[in-house]
């Protein structure tokens, strides 16, 4: 269809994205992997001598290591699990008519424009603290002992903040697939005589399939490198309980100020970051298409 | 719109989609309502709601303490900056992959997408070196090229959703009219495609506005936004809640009132073509 | 909108073409509180040396110490004043990454408290003049002590702070016996568990280099720690650092705490602290020893070899933690916050001991300290009290302290946590070449 001219035309005009994306890539990727070979540690100076795969060694030994894999892969998984679910349950509701609708969607939609930093502070400052927490002050006041968030469930605090991050991009995203189910399909199954349960499960539910499949992908994305609300709230602790890919890649490079060691940890996270891409793209593929 | 229910369950479906809505934004709220109280009553326990003394000194002694005003001027320069080089850029590349597909498009949107997956951590040395040597530590100029670079995938991949949507036949059409290219893409293609352009432009200003890697660790004094801002207050000394609530209040409400201003287009920019 | 949107890309144009200051030092500072004075006070100078201007970039300790450590290490030049601590002074000068310095007479040098000034020296030249210096010390609620029929020996043992703690813990009432670092870190839970150890005549290394977690004088330190925190400690202690100690503290929480020495001035000081009228002040517990059982730490301001405004920026030095400055916040703000542990006239000075009644107590500790080889009760390869200053000691000690940390949240038990601690840093010390 397109023209030979059009081919071309459109090279040009795709060529200054993936070029500046490529030495994006490329530049920074290069010297990282580079770095990775050879010894070099920003606090001691010194030859820096090639060391083979030594650093790529000390990386995935780190006993560290393998906890981080599973954390990450908890965060990831957690998180789309509450925003999925949550989402849809928000969207059907949001899409009922409802008094102040508009109000309501503002409040939900609210969290997706804080600042990641931000978020984590105030849900460990002001709601998670287990002395002067408001969660820790509604315990006391039902006679409770207050849960201690940070230190018996690490993890389920780091994944409860993302969660609460991106829940409205869910929403939104399913809220807006929700309303372009048309009104005949629906009244059509009323009609019918079908439950409420069956027109969720075979109406609504496959309509909404690939608006599932752009939060998962948009978010994983995003999940991948969710750094600023583990840093804030324990640190990747307590022990390595929370603990990602990203947080151990952070411990090498700026705490330790091994830069060594932290580029073979960001090579490994691309090439594990590349695993997932495929696996999603083999979803996207079968979802997205057309 | 309003289909047919009864009255009784209209308002309980409203009672509880308020209570769950209040329930999402309360941490917000509780930050707001904090950040005018006094230190003391930050902590009082049981917590004073709303009748307490309201004070605004938290906020005087935050802006006593660092120029806000600089730090937001920053922040909207680097977001708007970034998001106008990348539409700049992503609009040319989206245009070719809805309207010129070839068997790669696909890969290549993937792949643009996939260099998002990388710690921004792991290359911080790397990216830190070259800007030392091009003297881009610290500027403007500098944080606004890599946030560009940072959400260039989301533009394309976003733009590219919509462009789809567009009919080809109505381009064909233009072009049998002898229209150049140029105006194929004033007249025809820019209206249609402004909603989506508006919406992409919304969700990378938040994008932007947000990040808060790269604008922390390649900043020192002249650069420095509000990502910057906030880390000079994640842990002072002693009872902090309702300073802490200060800052927070002042770092959000810039982007938490544009966000609500123009929700109903940015809504319609977050589909990424989720919806056919 | 389009005009709208012109009109900001203009705006955007205008900022990043905006005139470049002259003559205008960049300081790296830290948010404590005796920075955030300084910042207040710096009009000052300002007044005094007209064509300097300042610019503040004020972070939190650790975000700080990442942005610095970059751009000294990388020779990127943004800083023309760091802040930095004790234990990367005689990293960085051994680097040559900072300038040595030169105050001047008036200065007065040898008003330094000498093992605070020994501290910033390396190779007998001053490279970080100090702001303020502290060691660490017991800190308690007389009121609650008198309740419990307690009183504070002259010098207190473990044993001792172990029953008092469970004797004040009133859970219902929200009183926790005793508060401690929990938070990991090197500079948060472990600085504070060195000192620990070292009352138990514990050291982090043997003359070979080799981690000593396995002996029974970490196990001592570390089940006493536990136990103790565990029966009479606040919830969520695994998190808490020096900020949320003292928060907990100056809102009547805890009934004892062990920390910085300059946190006496927060907790004494009734504007912030509920408690003020009823703290008292002790040395830090001894174990089986006292040597080395409280740390010695200072917040110094130094130079970084790559900045191109020296002479200013040793007129900013000097301006800051000089003597003169010390007189400024008396004068403002009253002597109790002046910034202590740094010169000996300021112990001498009759206003500063009535206004400051734990001066004498920090001096002591700030003296007792000794970072030396022979510091602790077994000779060490290491320099430092709460460290070792040596390069991989940040990275290897915070992860030490997220094993103990887990094992205080109760994720691990101690003698796991432990046993990870020393294969972790076997490990890391094999890998950089200290070990062979």
């Amino acid at each position: 269809m397109a023209t030979l001219h059009t081919r071309s035309l459109a090279r040009l005009m795709m060529a200054p994205s993936v070029a500046m994306l490529f030495l994006w890539m490329a530049v920074p990727l290069g010297m990282t992997l580079y770095f990775s070979f050879i010894r070099y540690n920003l606090l001691i100076p010194g030859p820096r001598s090639f060391v083979g795969f030594s650093n790529y060694y000390y990386f995935v030994t780190d006993p560290a290591f393998v906890a981080a894999l599973v954390n990450t892969l908890v965060i990831i998984g957690g998180t789309l699990l509450i925003t999925v679910i949550g989402g849809i349950l928000l969207a059907l509701l949001l899409d009922q008519p409802i008094f102040g609708q508009g109000i309501v969607r503002l409040l939900v939609i609210s969290p997706f424009f804080v600042l990641p930093t931000v978020a984590a502070l105030v849900w460990k400052n002001m709601m998670m603290n287990p002395v002067y927490g408001v969660f820790a002050q509604i315990a006391r006041s039902l006679g409770l002992a207050p849960l201690d968030w940070f230190a018996s469930v690490p993890l389920l605090s780091i994944t409860l903040i993302v969660a609460w991050q991106w829940l409205p991009f869910a929403t939104l995203i399913l809220l807006t697939a929700l309303q372009s189910l048309s009104e005949e399909q629906r009244e059509a199954a009323e009609m019918d005589g079908a439950r409420r349960f069956s027109i969720f499960f075979y109406i609504i539910l496959p309509h909404l399939a690939r608006a599932i499949t752009v939060v998962i992908l948009i978010e994983t994305i995003f999940l991948l490198t969710v750094f600023a609300e583990i840093l804030v709230t324990t640190n990747g602790g307590p022990g390595v309980a929370t603990t990602n890919i990203a947080f151990l890649v952070y411990a090498q490079a700026l705490l330790q100020f091994d830069v060594a060691g932290a580029s073979a940890g960001g090579i490994i996270a691309v090439i594990l970051a590349n695993i997932v891409a495929v696996f999603l793209m083999r979803m996207i593929g079968r979802n997205l298409e057309a | 719109m309003a289909r047919a229910i009864p009255t009784r369950r209209r308002w309980l479906l409203s009672l509880l989609a308020w209570a769950v809505g209040l329930i999402i934004f309360f941490p917000i709220l509780w930050t707001v309502l904090t950040s005018f109280k006094t230190e003391g009553e930050a902590i009082a326990a049981p917590p004073h709601i709303l009748f307490f003394h309201w004070t605004l000194e938290n906020y005087a002694e935050v802006q006593q303490r660092s120029n806000y005003i600089e730090h937001v001027t920053n922040s909207v320069v680097i977001a708007l900056g970034s998001t106008l080089l990348a539409l700049l850029i992503g609009v040319p590349a989206a245009w070719a992959a809805a309207f010129a597909p070839t068997r790669r498009t696909k890969d290549l949107l993937m792949w643009m997408l996939s260099t998002k997956m990388m710690p921004p951590v792991g290359v911080l040395v790397p990216i830190y070196l070259l800007f030392r040597d091009w003297g881009l530590l610290d500027t403007l100029t500098g944080l606004t090229v890599l946030m560009m670079l940072v959400n260039l995938p989301i533009v394309v991949w976003m733009l590219y959703t919509y462009f789809r949507e567009i009919p080809a036949d109505i381009l064909e059409a233009a072009r049998m009219d002898g229209a150049r290219l140029f105006n194929e893409i004033v007249h025809v293609l820019a209206p249609m495609a402004a909603p989506g352009i508006a919406s992409t432009m919304l969700l990378n200003i938040i994008l932007a506005w947000n990040e808060a890697f790269w604008t922390l660790n390649l900043t020192a004094a002249k650069a420095a936004p509000l990502s910057a801002f906030i880390a000079s207050y994640s842990s002072p000394e002693g009872l902090f809640w309702a300073k802490l609530s200060a800052a927070s209040t002042m770092a959000i409400a810039p982007i938490l009132i544009l966000g609500w201003f123009s929700q109903r287009q940015l809504v319609r920019g977050l589909t990424f073509g989720a919806v056919k | 909108m389009r005009r709208t949107l012109a009109a900001l890309v203009g705006t955007a144009a205008l900022v990043i073409a905006g005139p470049s200051l002259a003559d205008t030092l960049t300081i790296a500072t830290v948010n404590n509180g005796d920075m955030i004075r300084m910042q207040r006070l710096a009009d000052d100078f300002r007044q005094k040396n007209p064509g300097i201007d300042l610019n503040w970039v004020t972070l939190e300790e650790n975000a700080l110490r990442e942005k610095v450590t970059t751009d000294i290490a990388t020779k990127a030049g943004q800083y023309d004043v760091l802040t930095i601590g004790t234990y990367e002074v005689p990293i960085w000068a051994k680097q040559g990454w900072l300038t040595p310095l030169d105050l001047g007479s008036a200065y007065d040098v040898g008003d330094l408290l000498p093992p605070i000034r020994s501290g910033l020296s390396y190779d007998g030249k001053l490279y970080a003049a100090p702001f303020y210096g502290e060691s660490s010390m017991l800190m308690y609620r007389k009121d609650l002590f008198a309740k419990a029929g307690l009183t504070m020996p002259e010098k207190p043992t473990w044993d001792f702070i172990t029953e008092a703690a469970d004797k004040i813990t009133d859970k219902q009432a929200g009183i926790y016996g005793i508060c401690l670092r929990g938070k990991a870190g090197w500079g948060e839970n472990m600085a504070f568990l060195t000192t620990m150890a070292n009352s138990y005549g514990a050291r982090w290394f043997n003359e070979k280099w080799e981690p000593e977690f396995n002996g029974p004088q970490w196990k001592t330190a570390l089940n006493t720690y536990l136990e103790m925190m565990k029966k009479d400690g606040p919830p969520g202690a695994s998190s808490n650092g020096f900020n949320e100690n003292l928060a907990l503290f100056q809102g009547g929480k805890c009934g004892m705490w062990i920390d910085a020495t300059v946190a006496a001035s927060f907790v004494s000081d009734p504007k912030q602290s509920k408690v003020a009228n009823d703290v008292g002040f002790a040395p830090a517990p001894c174990g089986t020893t006292c040597k080395n059982a409280n740390w010695l730490w200072s917040w110094a301001l130094a130079i970084p070899s790559s900045s191109k405004k020296t002479a200013d920026a040793e007129k900013f030095v000097a301006w800051a933690t000089g003597k003169d400055y010390l007189q400024l916040v008396a004068a403002k703000d009253g002597w109790a916050n002046v910034p202590p542990g740094t010169r000996k006239s300021l112990y001498d000075n009759p206003e500063y001991l009535k206004a400051a009644p734990f001066a004498q107590m920090t001096l002591q500790a700030i003296d007792s300290a000794d970072p030396g080889l022979d510091g602790n009760s077994k000779p060490k390869p290491y320099i430092g009290v709460q460290f070792a200053a040596i390069p991989e000691f940040q990275g290897i000690a915070t992860a030490v302290g997220q094993q103990f940390s887990a094992a205080l949240a109760g994720q691990t038990s101690a003698s796991q946590a432990l046993q990870n601690a020393q294969l972790l840093t076997e490990r890391e010390m094999r890998r950089a070449g200290y070990i062979k």
